[in-house]
C-alpha cells in the first residue's frame, strides 16, 4: 500500500510539473496528436491512387491502422519513455533509481510520464470507432470481446517491444536508433495489411516477431474474412495470447539486463 | 599560411576573402570529423533506415500493383523504389529530424561564446552542417541505396545530366533544411524554449517534405501550392523527383532552381533574424 502511494506521488509530481507550463504543454499535446493524425492521413492519401492495397479496401485497411494506432498510442503513453534508458545508463541516473526501495521499471516510467501523449490515445480510439462504423461488422459476443481486447493486446505487445528494445542499452549503450526499427517500424508494419510485404520480410516481422497478431489477424476476425495468407479464423482471437507471450519475454529480458547491469562508475 | 598548423586556427596574414574561405573550409572539416567519431550510432541509424526502407517500399509497390496502369502519381515501379531507397539514404543527410543544438545553447547562455568568435554563428553553423552532411552522404546514404538496389529494381537515370543535377539538388536541400532548422532554433532567442517550434518542424517537414508519401499523390493544386509557398518540398521531395526522373529535363531544372531560390531566401531570413536577436539577447545563466 505504501508502495502504491509512492508511485501515485511520483506520477502526481510529473503531472503537476507538466501542467505548470500550460502553453508548452498545449503545444506538445497538439504536436503529439499531429504525429498520429499524419499516420492515418498517409493511409487516406495512398488510397487516393488506388481503391485496394494488398487486396483490402479503405475501410478494412483503416480498421487495421486504427487498431494499431490506438494500441500503440496507449503503449507509448504508458511505457514509451523506457526509450530513454540508454541516456540514464550513460549518465548514471539509473544508479539512483536502483538504490530506492521501489521497482526500477515503474520508477523509470513514472519519472517522466508523458502527459502530452494522452490526446493521441483519444484520437486513436476515435478513428477505431469510425473504422468500425465504415465496415459492415456482423456483431457477435465474441467479436464484441475481441474489439475491446485487440487494442489492449496491441498496447501490451507494443509495450513489450518498447521494453525489449530499450533493454538493449544494458548491453549496448550506443544502440541509438536501433530500437526504433522495431517500435516505430513495428507500428508502421502493423498499420497496413501484411499481404503487401515480401515473403521473407513478412515472415520475419509478422510471424517470427508476432506483428501479424497486432492488428491484421484481429481485423480479419472482426470482418469475418478468411486470411489470404492461410492462417485459420481463430488466429485473430490469439492476439491476447501473443501479447502475453511478448510480455513474458520482455520481463525475462528486462530482469536479465538489470541483473547484469554494471554502473558506468562515474 | 605561416603560423597555421593542423589544430590551431590563427588569423592568417592572407587577404580577408581568402582567409574567410580557409576558415569556412576548416569548419566544414571539423563538422565532418565530429561525426566520424559516432561510429556505433551511424551503424544503428543505418540499420533503422534500411528497415523503414523495406516497409515504405513494399507499401508503395502494393499501391502501384493495384493502380490502373501501375503508375500511381506518375511514378512507375522502379521510380517508386528509387524514391523510397534514395529517400531513406538522404534522411540523415538533410537531417529531417530534431536539431536543437543552437536552441540549447541559447537557453543555457552558451551562445554568448559563439557570438564572441570572429565568425558569425550563422556561417559557423552552416559550415559545420555541410561537414555533417558530407559525412552522412558517405556513410548513411550509400548503404540503404545498395540494399535497395540488391532487393528491388531501381530506376537507372536515362539522362546523364540527372546525376550532377541530383548532387546539386542534395546540396541545396541541405542548405534549405539548415535554413529552416536555424530559424526554428532561433525562436529560442524570444521564447527561451524552442521545443514547441521544433516539434512542429519535425511534423511538418516529414509530411510536407514527402517522407510519408510522395506529394504528387495529393491533388495537383495542393502539391503546387506546397512547392511554391513552403520550402518543405524542396528538402526531400525535389532531390528524389530529380533522381527518379519523374519530370522532363526542363521541369527537373526548374525544381532545382526553386530550391536555389528558397536557399537564398532562408539564409537571408536567418541572417536578419540573427542580427535582430543579437540586439535584444539577454544571456541566460550566470
Amino acid at each position: 500500500m505504501g508502495e502504491l502511494r509512492a508511485y501515485v506521488a511520483l506520477a502526481g509530481a510529473q503531472a503537476r510539473s507538466a501542467f505548470s507550463y500550460r502553453a508548452s504543454f498545449l503545444i506538445e499535446l497538439v504536436g503529439n496528436v499531429g504525429a498520429t493524425v499524419f499516420d492515418v492521413l498517409s493511409v487516406l492519401v495512398l488510397f487516393r491512387a488506388t481503391d485496394r492495397i494488398g487486396g483490402f479496401d479503405l475501410p478494412e485497411a483503416l480498421l487495421m491502422t486504427s487498431i494499431t494506432s490506438s494500441g500503440f498510442a496507449l503503449a507509448d503513453f504508458a511505457v514509451g519513455n523506457v526509450d530513454r534508458l540508454k541516456t540514464y545508463v550513460r549518465a548514471g541516473t539509473l544508479d539512483a533509481v536502483l538504490v530506492r526501495p521501489l521497482g526500477a521499471l515503474p520508477q523509470l516510467l513514472l519519472m517522466d510520464l508523458p502527459m502530452r501523449k494522452m490526446l493521441r490515445v483519444v484520437f486513436g480510439v476515435t478513428v477505431l470507432a469510425v473504422a468500425l462504423g465504415l465496415n459492415d461488422v456482423d456483431w457477435t459476443p465474441a467479436r464484441v470481446l475481441l474489439v475491446t481486447l485487440a487494442p489492449l493486446s496491441c498496447a501490451v505487445f507494443m509495450g513489450s517491444i518498447f521494453v525489449i528494445s530499450a533493454s538493449l542499452a544494458f548491453w549496448w549503450v550506443e544502440s541509438g536508433e536501433i530500437g526504433s526499427a522495431f517500435t516505430y517500424g513495428g507500428r508502421d508494419f502493423a498499420s497496413y495489411p501484411i499481404t503487401v510485404y515480401g515473403p521473407a520480410f513478412r515472415g520475419l516481422f509478422a510471424y517470427a516477431l508476432g506483428f501479424a497478431f497486432v492488428a491484421y489477424q484481429p481485423a480479419l476476425a472482426l470482418l469475418g474474412r478468411p486470411d489470404p495468407l492461410g492462417l485459420p479464423a481463430w488466429a485473430g482471437f490469439a492476439s491476447p495470447l501473443v501479447a502475453i507471450g511478448a510480455a513474458t519475454v520482455a520481463t525475462i529480458v528486462w530482469r536479465i539486463g538489470i541483473r547484469q547491469y554494471r554502473s558506468t562508475g562515474s | 599560411m605561416a603560423g597555421k598548423d593542423a589544430s590551431v586556427l590563427t588569423i592568417s596574414p592572407d587577404s580577408p576573402k581568402r582567409s574567410s574561405i580557409t576558415t569556412f573550409g576548416a569548419l566544414v572539416g571539423s563538422g565532418f570529423r565530429r561525426y566520424t567519431t559516432y561510429r556505433q550510432a551511424t551503424i544503428a541509424g543505418t540499420f533503422t533506415n534500411i528497415v523503414f526502407g523495406y516497409l515504405r517500399c513494399y507499401v508503395l509497390l502494393a499501391v502501384a500493383a493495384s493502380t490502373l496502369g501501375g503508375r500511381p502519381a506518375g511514378y512507375d515501379r522502379e521510380q517508386l523504389a528509387t524514391y523510397v531507397w534514395l529517400g531513406q539514404g538522404l534522411l540523415s543527410v538533410i537531417m529531417l529530424w530534431a536539431w536543437s543544438e543552437l536552441a540549447e545553447r541559447i537557453r543555457t547562455g552558451d551562445v554568448a561564446a559563439d557570438l564572441l568568435r570572429p565568425v558569425s554563428p550563422l556561417t559557423a553553423y552552416l559550415a559545420a552542417d555541410l561537414g555533417r552532411a558530407g559525412h552522412a552522404m558517405l556513410t548513411r546514404f550509400i548503404p540503404p541505396v545498395v540494399v535497395g538496389a540488391l532487393c528491388f529494381p531501381l530506376h537507372v537515370p536515362a539522362r546523364w545530366t540527372t546525376v550532377p543535377l541530383f548532387l546539386l539538388s542534395v546540396l541545396l536541400a541541405v542548405v534549405v533544411s539548415f535554413g529552416c532548422r536555424y530559424l526554428v532554433n532561433a525562436t529560442a532567442y524570444w521564447l527561451h524554449d524552442a521545443r514547441g517550434p521544433i516539434l512542429l518542424w519535425v511534423l511538418g517537414a516529414g509530411v510536407l517534405g514527402g517522407l510519408y508519401f510522395p506529394l504528387r499523390l495529393l491533388p495537383d493544386w495542393l502539391a503546387a501550392t506546397l512547392w511554391l509557398a513552403t520550402p518543405l518540398p524542396s528538402i526531400l521531395q525535389t532531390p528524389l523527383d530529380v533522381a527518379a526522373e519523374r519530370d522532363g529535363p526542363a521541369m527537373q531544372a526548374g525544381l532545382v532552381g526553386l530550391q536555389a531560390c528558397w536557399a537564398v531566401v532562408l539564409l537571408t531570413l536567418a541572417w536578419i533574424v540573427q542580427r535582430r536577436a543579437e540586439r535584444r539577447l539577454v544571456v541566460q545563466g550566470g
